[in-house]
C-alpha cells in the first residue's frame, strides 16, 4: 500500500518538475504563433493595418492589442484562417480593397528616387535621375509607393 | 506477323463502357475536301498561345506558318490550305463552353498550293536536339487530347533516365475511333513515326499498347510490324477497360511500374506518345508536312452517317457534320471530345483543332439525373483508377478542407468521370473535383506570391539594417581617427604636400 503511494507520488513530483523546467526553460510558443499568423497574411506589407508590416501585426494580433479584422488584401479568406488557427470569432473585415498593381506613368517620371524607397518589396527599378518602372510580377499593391511620388506619376491599376 | 504480348501490369477499378465505335468504323478514312474558309485558333495546345506572324490581307500557302511559339511551352501554327488572312478575331473555340478565344482567320483560294519547305534529309543522321527542335516547328503536339506540345515533352524526357517509348493506340474513350481506324490504315506511318521518336530520345525500346477490341488494327501492325523487322518495337494487347488510355494507367499496364504521386510517366522510365502522334511526326520529318490535318471521328446519334474523316485543322465543325451526312431530328447536343472527357459547346462554328479527336453529336445528356444525397456505398471507389476515395474528397471538396484533400490525394485524380457514371446518387463528382482543385491552385500561387514577398521583404530589410550599420561604423571610425591622430595627422598631410611641391 505504502509502496504504491510513494511510486505514484514520486512519479508525479517528477512530472511536475519536468513541466516546471519545461516552462521556465524553454523557449515561449508564441514566437511560434507569431510565425504561424505571419505566414498567414499576404506579405504585402502594406501597413494598411496601422503596424509596420505583416510581422508586426502579426505580433500584436497574438498578443490581443489587435484584432483579426484589420488587413484588407487578405481580404475575408485570412480572417477565417486567423480566426481558424486562433480560436476567435469571423468578424467582417473593417474595409475592403480591389487586388492591384503600381503603375508608373514613364513619361512623367522625374526619377526622383522616392518610391524605389518607399517599396517594402524593391519591386521598383531605376537609378536616380533616371526613369523608374515596376516589376509588376513583384508588386504587391500595398500604394506605399503612390503618396511620395512628387509628379503624382504612379496609379494604381486594378487587377482583372 | 509478330503476335501481340500479354504480360500486364494491373490496373485498379475501371469500367467496361458500352464502346459505340462500330458505327463509325465500318467505312475507310474519308478525306473531306478544303473548306471556304479555316478558323485557326493560335492557341491549340497547352502553354502560352503562339503569336501571329502574319496580318489581315496577306496570301498565305498551305504549311506556312502563320503563328510562332512564343515562350518556354508553346507550338507553331500553320495554314492549313493556300487564301487570305481575311481577320485575326474572337471566335467560338470548343475549349470551354461558350467560350471565345483569338483566331486567324483564312479564306481559302481552293488551290491548295503549297509554299517552300526546307527539307529535314535522313532523320538518323541528325542530332536529336536538331531533331526536336525539327519537331517543334512541326507544329506537333499531342493528338490524344491532351495537346501538350511534343517537343517539350520529348525535350523533358530526354533529362530523364529513359527505358521505354510508349506508344498509345488505346483509345478506351466510348464513340471515339479515329485511332483505331488510323492504326488500320497508316500502320507504317505509325511505326516509322515511332522509330523516329526512338531517335529523338535515343531509347531503343518502344511497347505499342492496342486495345484487345481493336483486333483489325493489332493484325495490321502485327504484319506491318513483321516485314519492318525491327526487333525494337513490341506490340502490346492491353484489355479495354475504361481509362487504361491514360498515361499513367498505360505506363501502369505495360510495364507494371507505378507513375509516383504527382510525378510523371519519365519518373516511371517511360515516355507516352499516341499514336496519331508518331503519324504526324513521320508526316512531318519525312514527308515535311507539318500538322495542318488530323483524323477524327464524327459519330453519335446526332449525325445521320457516323464517319472517320481526315479533315484540315480549322475546318468549322459544321461542315464537317454536314459532310457526316447531317443531323438526324434527335440531335440536341454537341460535343468536341468523347463522351467523358469532352466538351460541350453550343455552336457548331467552332472549327476542328488540334485536340480534337471526335466530334459527337448526341440526342440526351449523357448521366443526367437528379442529385441525391452521399450514400456511401463506395462504388465509386471501387472504379476509381487511382485508387482515390471519391465519396471522402467529395465531403472534403464541399468543406473546402484543403490540408484533408491534399492527404486523401485530390491532386492525383485523373477526372475520368468514372465514379460520376456509377453514383446511385448521381452526384457530379469529377465537377466539384475539377472546381476544388482550381481552388487549391489558386491558393497555392496565392500562397507562393506572399512568400515571394516576404522574402524580398526580409532581404530588404537585412540590406538596409547592413546599410545603416555600415554608414554607422564609418561614421565612428572618423570620428576616432579625427580625435585620436588630429594634430599628427594634418602634420602628416602637409609634409606630404610639401614634399609633392619640392619635387615639381
Amino acid at each position: 500500500m505504502l509502496t504504491a503511494v510513494l511510486i505514484v507520488a514520486s512519479i508525479a513530483l517528477v512530472a511536475g518538475l519536468g513541466l516546471a523546467f519545461a516552462y521556465r526553460q524553454l523557449p515561449a510558443a508564441d514566437g511560434d504563433l507569431v510565425e504561424q499568423v505571419n505566414d498567414l497574411l499576404p506579405q504585402t506589407q502594406c501597413a494598411q493595418c496601422g503596424y509596420a508590416g505583416c510581422r508586426p501585426y502579426a505580433a500584436a494580433v497574438v498578443d490581443g492589442s489587435a484584432a483579426i479584422n484589420l488587413c484588407p488584401p487578405g481580404s475575408d479568406d485570412t480572417i477565417r484562417r486567423l480566426a481558424r488557427l486562433l480560436g476567435k470569432d469571423v468578424i467582417p473585415l473593417e474595409q475592403a480593397v480591389v487586388p492591384a498593381v503600381a503603375v508608373i506613368d514613364e513619361a512623367a517620371c522625374i526619377g526622383c528616387f522616392h518610391c524605389r524607397n518607399a517599396c517594402p518589396v524593391d519591386a521598383i527599378i531605376g537609378a536616380p535621375q533616371f526613369m523608374h518602372t515596376v516589376i509588376e510580377s513583384e508588386c504587391t499593391g500595398c500604394e506605399l509607393c503612390v503618396a511620395p511620388c512628387p509628379v503624382d506619376c504612379i496609379t494604381m491599376r486594378p487587377l482583372s | 506477323m509478330t503476335a501481340p504480348t500479354y504480360d500486364l501490369g494491373k490496373l485498379h477499378g475501371g469500367l467496361r463502357l458500352p464502346a459505340h465505335k462500330r458505327e463509325s468504323t465500318t467505312e475507310l478514312i474519308k478525306v473531306v475536301p478544303i473548306p471556304s474558309r479555316l478558323v485557326l485558333p493560335i492557341e491549340q495546345h497547352v502553354g502560352s498561345p503562339a503569336q501571329p506572324v502574319v496580318g489581315v490581307g496577306d496570301r498565305v500557302l498551305k504549311g506556312q506558318l502563320v503563328a510562332t511559339p512564343d515562350g518556354e511551352f508553346s507550338a507553331p501554327v500553320h495554314a492549313s490550305s493556300s487564301g487570305t488572312v481575311t481577320a485575326i478575331e474572337q471566335w467560338p473555340v470548343s475549349r470551354r463552353f461558350g467560350e471565345t478565344a483569338p483566331c486567324i482567320v483564312i479564306e481559302c483560294d481552293g488551290k491548295d498550293r503549297a509554299g517552300p519547305v526546307a527539307a529535314a534529309g535522313d532523320y538518323r543522321k541528325l542530332d536529336p536536339a536538331k531533331l526536336l527542335q525539327r519537331i517543334l516547328d512541326g507544329g506537333i503536339v499531342g493528338l490524344g487530347g491532351a495537346v501538350f506540345p511534343t517537343a517539350q515533352k520529348l525535350m523533358q524526357a530526354r533529362t530523364c533516365e529513359i527505358d521505354y517509348l510508349v506508344l498509345n493506340g488505346v483509345e478506351c474513350e466510348p464513340y471515339i475511333s479515329c485511332d483505331d481506324v488510323l492504326m488500320r490504315e497508316c500502320a507504317a506511318e505509325i511505326l516509322s513515326g515511332a522509330q523516329i521518336l526512338m531517335h529523338a530520345l535515343q531509347v531503343n525500346a518502344c511497347l505499342l499498347a492496342v486495345e484487345s477490341d481493336k483486333p483489325e488494327a493489332l493484325l495490321r501492325l502485327g504484319r506491318v510490324l513483321a516485314e519492318l523487322g525491327d526487333e525494337r518495337i513490341v506490340l502490346k494487347q492491353v484489355p479495354s477497360v475504361y481509362p487504361s488510355g491514360g498515361e499513367d494507367q498505360l505506363v501502369q499496364l505495360v510495364t507494371g511500374r507505378e507513375v509516383p504521386s504527382g510525378g510523371l510517366p519519365t519518373d516511371a522510365g517511360c515516355v507516352v506518345q499516341n499514336v496519331g502522334t508518331a503519324a504526324a511526326v513521320h508526316d512531318w520529318i519525312v514527308n515535311n508536312e507539318p500538322l495542318i490535318s488530323r483524323v477524327t471521328t464524327v459519330t453519335g446519334d446526332g449525325v445521320n452517317t457516323p464517319v472517320n474523316i481526315r479533315a484540315r485543322i480549322g475546318t468549322p465543325v459544321q461542315d464537317l457534320i454536314a459532310f457526316a451526312g447531317g443531323y438526324t431530328d434527335r440531335a440536341t447536343h454537341l460535343i468536341i471530345g468523347g463522351p467523358m472527357t469532352g466538351k460541350s459547346v453550343n455552336t457548331d462554328e467552332v472549327p476542328l483543332v488540334k485536340a480534337s479527336n471526335c466530334i459527337l453529336a448526341v440526342s440526351g445528356a449523357p448521366g443526367a439525373g437528379d442529385e441525391l444525397p452521399c450514400i456511401r456505398c463506395g462504388e465509386c471507389a471501387l472504379v476509381c483508377p487511382v485508387r482515390l476515395l471519391p465519396q471522402q474528397l467529395l465531403w472534403h471538396a464541399r468543406a473546402d478542407d484543403d490540408k484533408k484533400l491534399r492527404d486523401f490525394g485530390l491532386t492525383d485524380c485523373i477526372e475520368c468521370g468514372c465514379c460520376d457514371l456509377v453514383c446511385p446518387s448521381h452526384i457530379p463528382l469529377t465537377a466539384d473535383f475539377r472546381r476544388a482543385k482550381g481552388r487549391i491552385r489558386e491558393l497555392a500561387d496565392e500562397k507562393a506570391r506572399a512568400d515571394r514577398a516576404k522574402r524580398r521583404f526580409e532581404a530588404r530589410s537585412r540590406r538596409l539594417e547592413q546599410e545603416h550599420q555600415e554608414r554607422a561604423a564609418e561614421l565612428a571610425r572618423q570620428k576616432s581617427s579625427a580625435k585620436t591622430a588630429g594634430p599628427a595627422a594634418i602634420a602628416e598631410i602637409l609634409k606630404r604636400k610639401q614634399k609633392k611641391g619640392e619635387s615639381e
